[in-house]
């Protein structure tokens, strides 16, 4: 479970995140939506330490991330797997050498433990056999599994992803979205959607947190997203023609 | 001035970071192996290519405007043994290196921030200035002294080449290349290159760790790079040798 309360960010006179307090279970996947420059990078960047925040606090299973020493952040970083949203695979690295890199990093598994681990995670995003494709190599899609892969490697207790489905096509799209959410089912893991996709929220969204201009302002499910009766967040949801449709019927 | 301030506190920072302890030696030595290939082992061609045509060129040169009957051909050999030891050697070739090795380092570390690779180990819980960037400032001060003597070999080579083909005999050139010696002029040049190496690989790391943008920013960043080891090459090249040689 992550917590976040009473977030304050601000970059300048740029006052980007105003007292974001929100809970992202466990075995669920918890998405946050918004426009494009609400806030939501920031905050997931918030999440994994790499922005600092003004005030308030980000718990981890009740851990305080900025309480703690910089060892102690390290080691609960170890815990956490992420998403980027292109991918960020070590691009002089093979695909078996991005998702061996975690084990080579911070295990003592022997080179054939390592190797079984690997081909586990491949197979979980059925990739099984490209080990030894370069990152230029994949496709679209084929990043963000091996991505995904790398991700999951060092078994993680808080799975957290970035636009996971920006540049992929419809089909692909909602393959990475079943993929993300069996992987946080099957392992139980907190994992945390930031998208603006609604194909991704209608299929996945378990909790879905909304953003605007740096305030939560809506909290639910899919279902009771699509009969909300906040305005900013049906301008959000309903801004395409199929959208509209849905919502007529 | 407040901008230079700026970069200088950021690049202390930074520099505190890099230099801690590697998280895991046996990847450390991966790496640093690879740096030394691409940093080093790359650039022992276009140090060869570059240090024997100067050679040859800076003892043509000397010849030419030593034609007096006055002095003796000699010292075209010691000549360009002193040009190629002291100056072109350490400093013209470091200056070269910051645009070969200081424009790739920059770029590579441009490349990994703004397609958030950088970002990717920070998350997985690791010190990413020191996992990119020292072994590269090791490779960079390990090796440069060794391209810096094999381009003050081949450089002589190349300027008993050039004597020749400026009528100057072999038994003259040899003559003068050993004539007056000093030795200490070695270790002078060995100690500015590891300074110059140490610029290069750490001015280079800085902008391209602190690329933020796109593939434009990569490129800036390049460049500012190199004008920036540039610089600093020239200025500690005054300094180390006011210093040194006084």
């Amino acid at each position: 479970m992550i917590e976040i309360r009473n977030i304050e960010k601000k970059f300048g006179n740029n006052h980007v995140l105003k007292n974001v307090s929100s809970l992202f279970e466990r075995g669920k996947t918890n998405l946050i939506i918004g426009e494009s420059g609400s806030g939501k990078t920031t905050l997931i960047k918030i999440l994994i330490g790499l922005h600092n925040i003004d005030s308030g606090n980000v718990l981890f299973d009740g851990v305080d991330f900025n309480a703690i020493k910089t060892k102690e952040q390290r080691l609960l970083r170890q815990e956490i797997g992420m998403l980027f949203q292109g991918g960020a695979l070590y691009d002089y690295m093979s695909v078996e050498e991005n998702i061996m890199f975690p084990l080579n990093m911070f295990t003592e598994k022997t080179e054939i433990e390592k190797l079984e681990r690997v081909n586990f995670c491949l197979n979980r995003v059925k990739l099984e056999g490209k080990n030894e494709l370069m990152p230029s190599e994949l496709s679209g899609g084929m990043t963000k599994r091996v991505a995904i892969a790398r991700a999951i490697v060092m078994q993680p207790k808080y799975l957290l992803c970035d636009e996971p489905n920006s540049g992929l096509d419809p089909k692909t799209a909602i393959i990475i979205d079943n993929l993300i959410q069996e992987i946080t089912k099957e392992y139980n893991i907190t994992t945390i959607v930031n998208t603006h996709d609604m194909n991704s929220v209608m299929e996945i969204g378990e909790n879905i947190t909304f953003i605007n201009k740096g305030e939560i302002w809506w909290q639910g499910n899919k279902d009771e997203l699509l009969n909300s009766n906040n305005k900013e967040l049906n301008n959000f949801v309903f801004a395409s023609e199929l959208f509209k449709l849905l919502k007529k019927t | 001035m407040t901008k230079t301030l700026h970069h200088l506190g950021h690049y202390f920072i930074m520099m505190n970071k890099v230099m801690s302890k590697p998280e895991n030696w046996g990847v450390f030595r991966k790496q640093l192996t690879q740096e030394i290939e691409k940093i080093g082992i790359n650039s022992v061609s276009l140090v060869i290519i570059l240090s024997f045509f100067v050679g040859a060129v800076v003892s043509i040169q000397t010849a030419i405007n030593m034609n007096s009957p006055l002095l003796p051909s000699y010292l075209v050999g010691l000549a360009s043994r002193d040009s190629l030891i002291l100056e072109f050697s350490p400093t013209m070739i470091s200056l070269i290196l910051a645009g070969k090795v200081g424009s790739s380092i920059a770029s590579e570390l441009g490349s990994m921030r703004v397609t958030e690779q950088i970002d990717a180990l920070e998350i997985m819980g690791i010190n990413s200035a020191s996992f990119l960037i020292l072994p590269k400032v090791i490779a960079a001060v390990f090796f440069f002294p060794f391209l810096i003597i094999i381009s003050m070999v081949v450089g002589m080579i190349g300027a008993w080449a050039g004597g020749l083909s400026a009528d100057i005999t072999t038994a003259d050139f040899m003559f003068g290349l050993k004539y007056d010696f000093t030795p200490f002029y070695i270790n002078y040049a060995i100690i500015k290159t590891i300074f110059f190496a140490f610029i290069i690989s750490t001015v280079s790391a800085y902008f391209g760790y602190h690329t933020k943008g796109g593939a434009i920013a990569v490129g800036k960043a390049s460049t500012t790079a190199v004008v920036t080891s540039s610089i600093l090459i020239l200025l500690f090249n005054y300094i180390l040798t006011d210093i040194i040689l006084s």
